[in-house]
């Protein structure tokens, strides 16, 4: 069984006003098929473990580890990370003019893979999540990210988890800025990947609402850079009802 | 694109702008509005656009310092057979493939058709004029869509002239392909005149041999209600020089002009384009995109637009965009725009040059992409908004490959 593992992780990323600490020892140990959620205030470095961990060069890991299956991410480069298994479904994507979706995933899936995908079974995997993520047949030769709403972006995130089959997938934010159907086919796309290939996921969200259609099997709260309480899927509804306002509280006094 | 690398200026003109009236890019205060506190100001000549002088006759242009503002970014001393040398105005050698409603001749040069569509801004381009022998002149007649791709190539070292007239006639339709390979040291003219209702496109694609020496003048004409589309996409050669001029003098004209370069070491890549909005209600897109690479890769991009008085209700924008993949290249981009009137629907420059968008990178390489075939993806995806323009599958798709052979060739992509 698969395991991403990080322990002690320590990261500070370089700002105008000098070097910042944002994650102050993280210890986080994920299983293929468990879903964890990450769960905390705004500026509490969740983002910063999905970047660090995906390897984005603003970030300074200043100690600790990420190991997949023993063996450590953070001494790969990012594409070496990606072909490792990890995937980071991202808040904001890029656009990338001139390239066209089907060109790049099948640029991707080639670079995973090694070898090219055989082509009609590829052509039929993408119409068949495209169609049930319900995004149009044209959006394939649409250039990657460009002009898409932020819906779209998202569930272009969602078809690339569930065409390239990650063993463990971190989702920054995927739930913000969705409407409620939106929401809805999003959830179903992440959850139809993890029945499909039993990946291992690390869901990361300021709301609960997404915790509604995707249960998670762990939550962690994050607060100031380490993880201040976990739980099970009964600490997502308590914050529900409570807010962030007790963990903020703690911080403060700490 | 984001941290400004190569030098993006402002200058040469000095607008009569109508502020409010120009959209896109955040304008201050006019730089240059009032005199300089170190006095001398008011001693250099005001460079508008429509006052530049004309003629076909080259010993009406004084001698050539480098200096002017049509020669200031070019490398002059490796230009000099080409701009004060004889040249062999005897017929270039082309192979033709063309559709039946196109007819090619050679005509005299007292053919009414020669000087249709303008008359040389500078020195080199009256030089080629004075000199060619007889002119290519290609006419585009009926309503079907026509087609016609002349090659050129093994022109030879010897500085040489051309000239080339195409017309098409009313309501006419057809794209004109010139395929130019092999060596040249070539000073040439290119006339395009669209009579009213053609629709024309006009591809020129520069894979000359490493030494080659070209430099160009397109002219354009543009009738009622016409529409043309004209794409430079210039990859190999020494030096290349295609200057573009385009005169909007009937109304509803309305043109696109495109330019795709990729500038390698010591290669220069030059391009000035100038619109000239004389008609009332006429439109103009300008977008020029370039990537360059390594030591001494120079580009040189001035857009000129100018919206005069009688051209009332003009639609205008023109960009240049420039993604410098290694230390030591250079872009210049310097886009003018003139209004002289407020009555226009827009009126709009950009201009922007950059490295490589790490993000992109980064955006890629999580997908499992290597670094080299991500940027490889960005540069090619970059350029190919421009080469999707042609329309011809085949020809954009060798275009593609050989943006990609130049950066697999010269390796060092960091």
């Amino acid at each position: 069984m698969s395991v991403l593992a990080i322990s002690d992780l320590h990261v500070s990323v370089e700002t105008d006003q000098g070097v910042k600490k944002i994650l102050k020892g993280v210890d986080l140990t994920v299983n293929e098929g468990e879903i964890h959620a990450i769960m905390g205030p705004n500026g509490s470095g969740k983002s910063t473990l999905a970047y660090t961990i995906a390897g984005h060069p603003k970030y300074h890991v200043e100690g600790g580890s990420v190991t997949l299956d023993g063996r450590e991410m953070l001494d790969l480069s990012v594409d070496e990370r990606a072909r490792a298994g990890l995937f980071l479904a991202m808040q904001y994507p890029v656009e990338i003019p001139g390239v066209s979706v089907s060109n790049f995933l099948r640029t991707a899936k080639t670079a995973l893979d090694g070898e090219a995908p055989p082509l009609r079974a590829w052509i039929k995997e993408i119409r068949e999540s495209m169609t049930s993520l319900r995004m149009d047949k044209t959006f394939a030769e649409r250039n990657v990210n460009e002009g898409f709403s932020g819906g779209e972006k998202k569930r272009h995130e969602i078809l690339q988890l569930e065409l390239l089959k990650p063993r463990f997938a971190i989702l920054d934010e995927t739930d913000s800025g969705l409407d409620v159907d939106a929401l809805k086919i999003v959830s179903e796309g992440i959850n139809r990947a993890k029945a499909n290939t039993g990946l291992g996921l690390l869901l990361i969200t300021h709301y609960t609402r997404i915790l509604r259609y995707i249960r998670p099997d762990f939550v962690h709260v994050f607060v100031d850079g380490r993880v201040a309480e976990e739980g099970g899927p009964e600490l997502a509804d308590r914050l529900e009802n409570e807010g962030y306002d007790r963990f903020l509280a703690d911080a403060s006094i700490a | 694109m984001s941290a400004p690398a190569g030098t993006v200026a402002l200058d040469e003109a000095t607008p009569s702008s109508t502020p409010g009236a120009v959209t896109g890019g955040s304008e201050p205060a006019q730089h240059g509005s009032k005199a300089h506190s170190d006095g001398g100001w008011s001693l250099i000549p005001v460079q508008t656009r429509s006052e530049r002088f004309t003629s076909a006759d080259p010993g009406a242009f004084a001698a050539v310092t480098g200096f002017e503002p049509a020669w200031k970014y070019s490398p002059v001393a490796k230009l000099r057979p080409l701009i004060d040398g004889e040249l062999d105005g005897s017929a270039i050698e082309h192979t033709l493939e063309k559709s039946d409603e196109i007819t090619v001749e050679w005509i005299g040069r007292a053919d009414a058709r020669v000087a249709s569509a303008g008359l040389p801004e500078e020195k080199a381009s009256a030089n080629a004029w004075s000199s060619f022998d007889q002119a290519l002149a290609i006419t585009v007649s009926g309503e079907e869509a026509q087609s016609l791709t002349l090659a050129r190539s093994m022109l030879g070292g010897a500085p040489r002239a051309a000239h080339t007239v195409i017309t098409a006639a009313k309501h006419s339709s057809a794209t004109i392909t010139f395929l130019n390979t092999g060596s040249a040291r070539l000073s040439e003219n290119v006339e395009i005149v669209l009579e009213d209702g053609a629709q024309l496109t006009v591809v020129s694609i520069q894979q000359w041999a490493d030494d080659a020496i070209h430099l160009a003048s397109h002219f354009a004409r543009i009738g009622r209600d016409a529409r043309l589309k004209h794409i430079i996409v210039s990859l190999d050669g020494a030096i290349i020089r295609l200057n573009t001029s385009v005169h909007l003098d009937s109304e509803g004209g309305d043109v696109e002009l495109y330019g795709a370069y990729f500038v390698s070491a010591a290669q220069h890549i030059e391009q000035q384009v100038f619109v000239d909005h004389v008609a009332a209600n006429t439109k103009s897109r300008v977008t020029y995109k370039g990537a360059l690479q390594g030591r001494d890769a120079r580009s040189v991009w001035v857009g000129d637009v100018l919206i005069r008085q009688t051209a009332a209700g003009t639609d205008s924008y023109e960009q240049n965009r420039n993604l410098l993949l290694t230390e030591g290249a250079r872009a210049d981009s310097i886009p003018n725009l003139e209004i002289e009137t407020g009555d226009i629907a827009g009126a709009g420059h950009a201009s922007a040059s950059g490295r490589f968008d790490d993000e992109q990178l980064f955006y890629l390489q999580a997908r499992g992409i290597s670094e080299q075939e991500a940027r490889r993806l960005v540069v090619r995806g970059f350029l190919a908004e421009i080469v999707q323009k042609i329309g011809a599958t085949e020809l954009e798709s060798r275009l593609a490959e050989a943006i990609e052979g130049a950066l697999v060739h010269e390796g060092a992509l960091k």
